[in-house]
């Protein structure tokens, strides 16, 4: 039995560390890569081994800087005012449609529910923002269309403010004599905290991620996110030397691009990275909350 | 009487003191909704007209069927329908089947910093955006520069491939990324799982004499059976959905492997805004809405056979 045991600890260790090794590797050479002398990677292509290194593409990137700091600007803006306002108009909504004695409560859920069995799909959205709600090429753009993230997590917040918040604390606030609006914000919206910061990191890291509402309503390169940015740049690689502000053509020229890409794509991963062990416990609780519900 | 009508209308009031502020707690979300989500719906119609911009769309001249009609005689229609399901359909079984394996073998691990070490590591892919998993398998994949080209096809005697260009190898490589980027969020669900699964079930099977391996067959995996069967009604429920991100960006949009990565989302992107044919992609994200709808209504019918409470209704 024991020497079974053992075995099967050293078979879970070997197949674990092998996976880790397969999740991680593919970062380890996207990083090399970026340090890699250009000249090196053109001649012998990426590799984990590089014959010379280089930080010229980070030195250019710092020469550049307002391209990329601009994108970091706009990513971080979205990120922020997207997850925040999407927390309040989420809570809000969830706890409205978790309201026993709201007469409206069942038709809310509903509402919220059915957007997860039936979607208009992309063209008609599209049309519907860009044609009629003119929001192309603006930062409402990069933020609006994510908003309510998706009908789920709202319900998930339902659900949490039916299980978790008792009723009586409700009724005790409103015969202290709260009103609804304070009894929201000062007692039930405190005591949401863990299910908003699960909600809210999910949306986070969306916004942080999303390219697609970039690639579809922003043409203008002042606007561009970081995945932008980097969604531009794999198609066309002059992209950095043309919205440069100085001598564009001299520029071209000297662009590192191969290794600047993969700079620029460092440069984007690395704040995830870094955040993510402080936030790993809520992002599997929330992996776990959406699954086993859902 | 007088003082009947005076308390039914206080009533009326402390009713209409509680339903005034939280019906406008609910307006921003109820409009957002409306604005996002149900408007687009009824912007379905669209997919029976012949959308001319200089008239409008709502002025536009109605067409009937014809933009299905269109839609259906192309080999369009049958390839990212093809694509679409059998993708998702290769995706479904073979993450069920290698994060319940890996679920298992995490939970085996005592070491609890290990356990919670591997568990992050491989969630990692999960968290990053489809556009760097692109610069990733492009890293690996570009003819010039890439990593197999230039070092792992040389040492096994074969010649370069013009991976981008050839399309019987994104089958294997769509389903490698997808099973790479999404195995740690589905080990993360099992494991919750089995994690939840009775010691004492254990217990009794280790004074039975049961092995470790006769465990995970007559314990682990039966009480596992109906989380996998919802689950994975869940997703043939989503089947007619795709990953945007993983068809678009990875393959980096090239029209010469169109055949094995077309699926019905990025057909329905390129025709609106590459080609501008939004007739046909209307047509197709109608095609793509319906269908969808009835899966996730008969999938859910099945859930609730099975599993109550994990039924979306």
């Amino acid at each position: 039995m024991y020497k079974e045991q053992r075995i099967w600890q050293w078979i879970s260790h070997i197949v674990m560390i092998l996976l880790s090794l397969a999740a991680v590797l593919p970062f380890i050479l996207l990083f090399v890569s970026s340090i890699t002398d250009e000249s090196t990677l053109i001649r012998n292509g990426y590799s984990y081994f590089p014959e010379k290194l280089s930080l010229e593409a980070y030195r250019y990137l710092f020469d550049h800087s307002d391209t990329i700091f601009r994108a970091y600007g706009i990513t971080i803006i979205v990120t922020v005012i997207g997850t925040s306002v999407g927390l309040i108009i989420t809570s809000m909504v969830a706890y409205a449609a978790a309201r026993r004695d709201y007469p409206f409560h069942r038709i809310l859920a509903f509402l919220i529910f059915f957007t997860l069995l039936f979607n208009g799909g992309l063209v008609p959205t599209y049309l519907l923002y860009a044609q009629y709600l003119q929001i192309k090429n603006s930062l409402l753009a990069l933020i609006v269309p994510y908003l309510l993230m998706n009908g789920f997590n709202t319900l998930l917040v339902r659900n949490y403010y039916l299980t978790s918040v008792p009723d009586e604390l409700i009724e005790a606030a409103q015969v202290d004599g709260a009103g609804e609006f304070r009894t929201f914000f000062t007692i039930v919206f405190p005591l949401s905290v863990p299910i908003l910061a699960t909600v809210g990191l999910l949306q986070a890291i969306m916004y942080w991620n999303d390219w697609f509402n970039g690639m579809i309503f922003i043409t203008n390169p002042k606007l561009f996110s970081l995945q932008n940015v980097l969604n531009t740049m794999m198609t066309n690689i002059e992209f950095l030397a043309t919205t440069s502000t100085s001598d564009a053509a001299s520029i071209i020229a000297q662009v590192p691009s191969t290794s600047v890409r993969m700079a620029i794509a460092v440069i984007a991963v690395v704040p995830i990275f870094i955040a993510y062990p402080f936030f790993q416990k809520y992002f599997v609780k929330g992996i776990t909350l959406g699954a086993v519900k859902g | 009487m007088n003082t009947m009508t005076a308390k039914t209308a206080t009533l009326r009031k402390i009713k209409w003191k509680k339903i005034l502020p939280i019906s406008l707690m609910a307006l921003p979300g109820v409009l957002y909704l409306i604005v996002n989500n149900y408007l687009p719906m009824f912007g379905l119609f669209i997919a029976f007209k012949d959308i001319n911009f200089a008239k409008g769309i709502l002025a536009s001249d109605w067409v009937g069927l014809k933009n299905f009609e269109y839609l259906f005689k192309t080999r369009d229609a049958y390839i990212i329908t093809r694509n679409t399901l059998l993708y998702n359909g290769a995706f479904i079984i073979l993450t069920t089947v290698i994060s319940i394996a890996v679920a298992i073998l995490l939970n085996e691990i005592r070491n609890m910093f290990a356990k919670r070490f591997y568990q992050s590591v491989i969630l990692l892919p999960f968290i990053v955006s489809m556009v760097i998993v692109s610069y990733l398998v492009f890293a690996f994949l570009s003819t010039e520069n890439g990593l197999v080209n230039n070092y792992i096809l040389p040492l096994l005697g074969i010649s370069e491939i013009a991976w981008y260009m050839e399309k019987e190898y994104w089958p294997f490589i769509l389903t490698s990324v997808h099973i790479w980027k999404q195995i740690g969020f589905s080990t993360v669900i099992y494991l919750a799982s089995i994690v939840g699964i009775d010691p004492e079930y254990y217990d009794a099977a280790m004074i039975d004499g049961a092995g470790k391996w006769r465990q995970i067959r007559s314990i682990t995996l039966p009480l596992l059976v109906p989380i996998i069967i919802t689950l994975t009604l869940i997703s043939i429920g989503r089947i007619f959905y795709s990953d945007f991100g993983l068809f678009y960006q990875v393959p980096m949009n090239s029209g010469a492997i169109y055949d094995t990565t077309n699926v019905i989302d990025t057909y329905v992107y390129r025709g609106l805004l590459q080609l501008g044919d939004i007739g046909m992609s209307s047509a197709a994200g109608l095609y793509q809405s319906l269908v969808g709808f009835i899966l996730v209504i008969i999938s859910n019918l099945i859930v609730r056979r099975i599993s109550k409470e994990n039924a979306l209704f």
